[in-house]
């Protein structure tokens, strides 16, 4: 079966899994029954524990789906703790239904798998060698691969049930009072687990720092939390962060960064109330320096700044260049404090951010994103999943969710060392081409042919040649030559959801 | 030349010829030259390579309209003349000569570059030549080596060389250079060939490279070598012409084409004769305005 780009998909695993094919970006307007947790009723006098692994026993079945968090990215020391005591006590059969993986973990669930613990997962993504265990096959099971808002819509429509939500905090309180602005092992916003402990039926908060009751403000709240379980330390500070943001000094990404600003701000969409997003690389935040330039040059304000944030967007929130931050979580250090200071810095959890099933999500009110790209094709398809190798080593994070803006900007050099970045068909199509506008280039930009609007504002700026997106294939082509097709077995070793629950893509088994 | 009258060199990039990634991204950051380096950025174990990597490369890469310059090894080492050869093999633009000391290394270069032209079947003359002046002799026989091919587009002067030869080193306010610059600008100027100031290596000074450029632009340089792309739009924002010069600029323009039309010889402009001094200039700043998207095609000024 094929689905509306043209995608090949497995009819039995599309079957087994009662899978429906992508059709389109629309969301429309269904009617959506969400779900709800159970409650195990308590005066909540008795939640602190010191044993993980009595919590564990307490709660945990074999076949159950447990879940955590990313937020302490690569200094994440909670979830190397919990999966230990889980694959030791000999369980089996569940699902891993973290919000993302980080490298700190990959080890951990290789050996879960091979243990029988594991034998199901669901993330935003994975890399390293976890990425190269699943893409030769190490998992039954194929991983299903979800965005942010994606796994959030999954949660509240109960695609993903979550049975045991393992959630650490820098704070806590004795009844589960907590949020991640204060303590040792501080990163900002708690966005993605707030969809965890909301929905979760036991939710287990491990904090290494039980502040006296009631703690304020209460990201997670005492209603939501089962247990609260005082561990030595929670995380490592400095691998939180993706370190101090500097500002670029690679003269290539500088020029890429100046032209997506000058796309920006020739767009219709550059005028006071405007709002963006942007992400975290070294591009990304050049970007945000322009455009901070810009603002200032053109007497223009931005009514909110959305997504994971870095310290240069809330340098421009303390400058009053942006009236709001809408935060669903922090990569550096700088924006985490920000958060805590901050009025205009909300906390959105990942459904108000960007879940499609919603009654309206921060996405759908975006105007610009700027995202990047491993491969982009000449349909404008985004592949951020799978490398030139055909091995999954990325995450869709909020790729397909902020894609629905208004204007969707796709930075990414036209090629990296000899492989080529603008291709004739991506190896994993993760966010269609009809929601992607722009694609910048150093060598210059390529318009969607959809957007004739574009195509006339775009279409004659100084300095920013434009190209049609099969010529600047071809160009990068001339320069790096033709790569020998990658070689896949039959077996399906991921399924890509669409944002609205559909396949578009699947990732299949490399041959080596 | 005609040639060297119509060509912008306001910033000619620095590439090392070994390294294959800042090679084939050369041409994106818009430098009016780009001039490819087997000399001195290249190791003695990479020479081959490098000459080759650069062949290869203007062979295969689209470059636009930049001007492409290649820096072969001297004329004293032994990979001097396999560079000419392949450099002119390749259909180089210029071939810049390091060290340059007398006007007869010049036609040596001259005589080499003609063999090779003829050996590879490139038209006779196609490739031009300039030279770096890199000591003191290079300073004092700078007008003898500026005159000394018509093939010559350029001489530049390279400091770090220069100040070693004369027992000193490099300030911040470039006292040091003051009579080098100076002979080099004028043996340029009449010769009638372009002049390039040296490099400012101390990325992270960005106010010193402003207040150097903006000196060299006051002598009348044609413009700078350059050791990072980053310093390209700074070098163009220092020669970008003002309102006021490319509205004054478009108005002689003007009168010359009135002129024209009515078949007259003389130009004049507000009741005043304009001569031709005064007509070179707004050309050169037209040109500028032009590179600097500060007009529309028809040349008149774009309002920020």
């Amino acid at each position: 079966m094929k689905n509306s780009v043209n995608r090949d998909l497995p009819e039995d695993v599309m079957k087994d899994l009662n899978y429906k094919p992508f059709e389109t970006t629309e969301i429309g307007h269904p009617e959506i029954q969400r779900v709800a947790p159970k409650v195990h009723v308590s005066t909540g006098d008795d939640k602190v524990v010191t044993s993980i692994k009595q919590v564990i026993k307490d709660t945990l079945k074999d076949g159950m789906t447990i879940s955590f968090h990313h937020h302490f990215r690569n200094g994440d020391f909670v979830f190397n703790t919990v999966m230990r005591e889980i694959i030791d006590a000999g369980y089996k059969d569940l699902t891993l239904a973290p919000s993302s993986l980080t490298g700190v973990m990959n080890d951990m669930v290789i050996e879960a798998i091979k243990a029988g613990t594991i034998t199901n997962i669901t993330s935003s993504g994975m890399r390293g060698s976890l990425g190269d265990f699943v893409s030769h096959g190490g998992l039954k099971n194929p991983v299903i691969f979800r965005s942010h808002g994606n796994r959030a819509r999954a949660i509240e429509h109960g695609d993903i049930k979550i049975d045991v939500a393992f959630l650490g905090v820098p704070n806590a309180d004795a009844l589960g009072n907590a949020n991640g602005m204060e303590g040792d092992a501080v990163f900002g916003s708690l966005g993605y687990a707030l969809m965890d402990a909301q929905y979760a039926d036991k939710v287990v908060l491990l904090t290494d720092n039980i502040v006296s009751y009631p703690n304020t403000p209460a990201s997670i709240k005492q209603t939501q939390v089962d247990y609260v379980v005082k561990v030595d330390k929670v995380g490592d500070p400095d691998k939180i962060g993706s370190g101090a943001t500097r500002f670029t000094k690679d003269p290539k990404e500088l020029k890429i960064a100046s032209t997506v600003n000058d796309v920006i701000v020739n767009s219709p969409y550059f005028k006071d109330g405007f709002s963006f997003q942007t992400g975290s690389g070294g591009a990304a935040l050049a970007v945000t320096r322009y455009l901070r330039q810009a603002m200032i040059d053109n007497k223009i304000k931005a009514s909110f700044a959305l997504g994971g944030i870095t310290k240069p967007t809330t340098d421009l929130l303390k400058e009053g260049l942006i009236d709001k931050v809408m935060d669903v979580q922090d990569f550096d250090k700088g924006a985490a404090d920000s958060m805590h200071t901050s009025a205009n810095q909300q906390e959105i959890d990942a459904s108000w951010y960007a879940d499609p099933d919603n009654k309206g999500a921060m996405v759908d009110q975006l105007d610009v994103v700027i995202l990047s790209a491993l491969e982009i094709d000449t349909k404008f398809n985004v592949n951020v999943m799978s490398g030139s190798d055909g091995v999954i080593r990325g995450a869709i994070g909020g790729h397909q969710d902020a894609a629905t803006a208004k204007l969707t900007i796709i930075s990414a050099p036209l090629v990296r060392g000899r492989i080529a970045t603008v291709v004739p068909d991506v190896t994993t199509i993760v966010t269609p081409g009809d929601s992607v506008d722009v694609l910048v280039t150093e060598y210059g930009i390529a318009i969607n042919p959809k957007r004739k609007d574009l195509q006339e504002a775009l279409g004659n700026l100084p300095g920013v040649p434009v190209y049609k997106i099969e010529d600047l294939q071809k160009l990068a082509e001339q320069k790096v030559g033709k790569p020998k097709p990658l070689e896949f077995t039959d077996r399906t070793v991921a399924m890509i959801e669409y944002r609205d629950g559909s396949i578009i893509d699947t990732v299949k088994e490399v041959k080596d | 030349m005609a040639e060297n009258e119509e060509r912008l060199r306001r910033t000619m990039m620095f590439v090392p010829g070994n390294n294959p990634a800042m090679v084939k991204d050369a041409g994106i950051y818009g430098a009016d030259s780009i001039m490819f380096d087997l000399e001195d950025s290249v190791s003695m174990s990479e020479k081959d390579a490098a000459r080759v990597l650069v062949y290869e490369a203007l062979q295969t890469q689209d470059y636009g309209n930049a001007e492409l310059v290649v820096r072969v090894n001297g004329q004293d080492t032994p990979y001097y003349a396999n560079d000419v050869k392949a450099m002119v093999k390749a259909g180089i633009d210029v071939i810049r000569l390091p060290k340059a000391e007398t006007p007869e290394m010049v036609h040596q270069l001259e005589d080499d570059i003609l063999a090779a032209e003829k050996e590879f079947g490139r038209e006779v003359g196609s490739t031009h030549l300039m030279a770096a002046i890199e000591s003191a002799k290079g300073v004092l026989n700078a007008p003898q080596i500026a005159a000394a091919s018509d093939r010559m587009i350029g001489i530049a002067l390279s400091a770090e060389d220069y100040t070693t030869d004369m027992k000193t080193h490099r300030y911040p306010d470039g006292a040091e250079l003051v009579f080098a610059r100076n002979m080099v600008l004028h043996a340029a100027r009449a010769a009638g060939v372009a002049a390039f100031d040296t490099v400012f290596t101390n990325m992270d000074d960005t106010e010193g490279f402003y207040r150097e450029t903006e000196y060299i632009h006051q002598l009348g340089f044609d413009g700078k070598s350059l050791v990072n792309p980053r310093q390209i739009a700074m070098v163009n924002k220092v020669y970008e012409p003002t309102e006021k010069e490319v509205l004054n600029a478009k108005n002689v323009i003007n009168a010359i084409e009135e002129a024209r039309l009515k078949g007259s010889g003389v130009i004049s402009m507000n009741g005043q004769m304009v001569d031709r001094p005064v007509v070179l200039r707004a050309q050169r700043v037209m040109r500028l305005a032009k590179a600097s998207n500060l007009v529309d095609e028809e040349g008149n000024y774009i309002e920020k």
